[in-house]
């Protein structure tokens, strides 16, 4: 804190004697994103997530050691956006792809990215089984609550009374059930090291995604 | 001063910026962008170089300069 204090009376001193303060950038796009429009819609949180990838990527310098998995669904094209290996899998089987890679090549880090109708319906045997195996490998699991990439319908993780394209009355826990408590019900098994539920929707939130995402790509070790 | 750039004709218009902005220095242009939709603009003004703005905005095209 005295440290800035004197850093900030010193630029005004400077500013005083009509030095030109130089500018410097502090926050720009990161080196391991590439410099391309998004199709995501206005405001979707699966650009941000690219990015904290990426910052993380850059920060840890792990770049040509990450392998990403990109997901059926709306970040179907993820590595069009990431600049570094991406391998792309059929709807759910991200986590099978990956525990492949990861056995193959060990000394990579591996991750999967999927959405909540990737990971919570079509590829609920692949994500629990993977994590039952305790594979060496990072899940970004995005939950958007909805199919997205298909217009919107209910998804095993929409809230109860949540309207969707296929719940246009909201979401019934009688005929549909509850929503699939994914993150729980991977908590009690063994093979799970670390889980962490995050958001996007505020840069606080942000900070801690970052953070949970460093962790979780942090912990992956090589055996 | 601290100051951010926009680009503007990248903006997609969700104003997720302007909600995250502490200081309120970010608004709506009057006329469209390349995309078609009414992009932000930074009013100026007292800046702190937070990078809120930056850090929630889904294209990465705020840039800030402290
Ligand atoms: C085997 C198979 N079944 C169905 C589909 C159709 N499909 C494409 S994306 C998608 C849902 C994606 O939803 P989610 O995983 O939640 O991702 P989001 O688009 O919401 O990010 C479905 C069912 C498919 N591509 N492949
Ligand atoms: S449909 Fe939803 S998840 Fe897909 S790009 Fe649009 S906002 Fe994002
Ligand atoms: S957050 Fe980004 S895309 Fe959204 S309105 Fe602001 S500058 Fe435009
Ligand atoms: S850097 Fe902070 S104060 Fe400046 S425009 Fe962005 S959010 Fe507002």
């Amino acid at each position: 804190m005295k440290k800035k204090n004197r850093k900030k009376i010193n630029r005004s001193a400077s500013k005083r004697a009509g030095k030109k303060v130089e500018e410097k950038l502090v926050f720009s796009r990161p080196q391991s994103l590439r410099d391309v429009d998004m199709h995501y819609c206005a405001g979707c949180g699966h650009s941000i997530v690219h990015r904290l990838v990426c910052e993380v990527i850059d920060e840890f310098k792990i770049r040509d050691r990450v392998i990403g998995i990109a997901p059926v669904g709306c970040a179907v094209i993820a590595y069009d956006y990431w600049d570094f290996d991406v391998s792309e899998a059929a709807h759910g089987r991200t986590p099978a792809v990956a525990t492949a890679i990861k056995r193959v090549r060990p000394d990579n880090i591996v991750f999967t990215y999927q959405g909540d109708g990737d990971l919570a319906a079509i590829g609920t045997a692949e994500i629990i089984h993977a994590a039952n195996r305790g594979e060496n490998i990072t899940v970004i699991f995005v939950n958007n609550g909805v199919y997205g990439m298909t217009g919107g319908q209910m998804a095993p993780t929409t809230l109860a009374g949540q309207k969707t394209s296929t719940s246009i009355a909201g979401r019934s826990l009688r005929n549909d059930g509850y929503p699939l408590k994914m993150l729980e019900m991977l908590a009690v098994l063994p093979g799970v090291r670390y889980l962490e539920r995050v958001s996007v929707h505020s840069a606080q939130e942000i900070f801690r995604a970052k953070r949970a995402i460093s962790k979780a790509l942090g912990v992956v070790k090589s055996y | 001063m601290p100051k951010i750039k926009i680009d503007k004709n990248r903006c997609k218009g969700c104003y997720l910026c302007i909600v995250n902005c502490p200081n309120s220095l970010i608004k709506i242009d009057d006329e469209l962008n390349a995309k078609g939709v009414k992009p932000v603009v930074f009013s100026g003004g007292k800046c702190t170089g937070c990078a809120m703005c930056a850090i929630i905005c889904p294209e990465f095209i705020i840039e800030v300069y402290k």
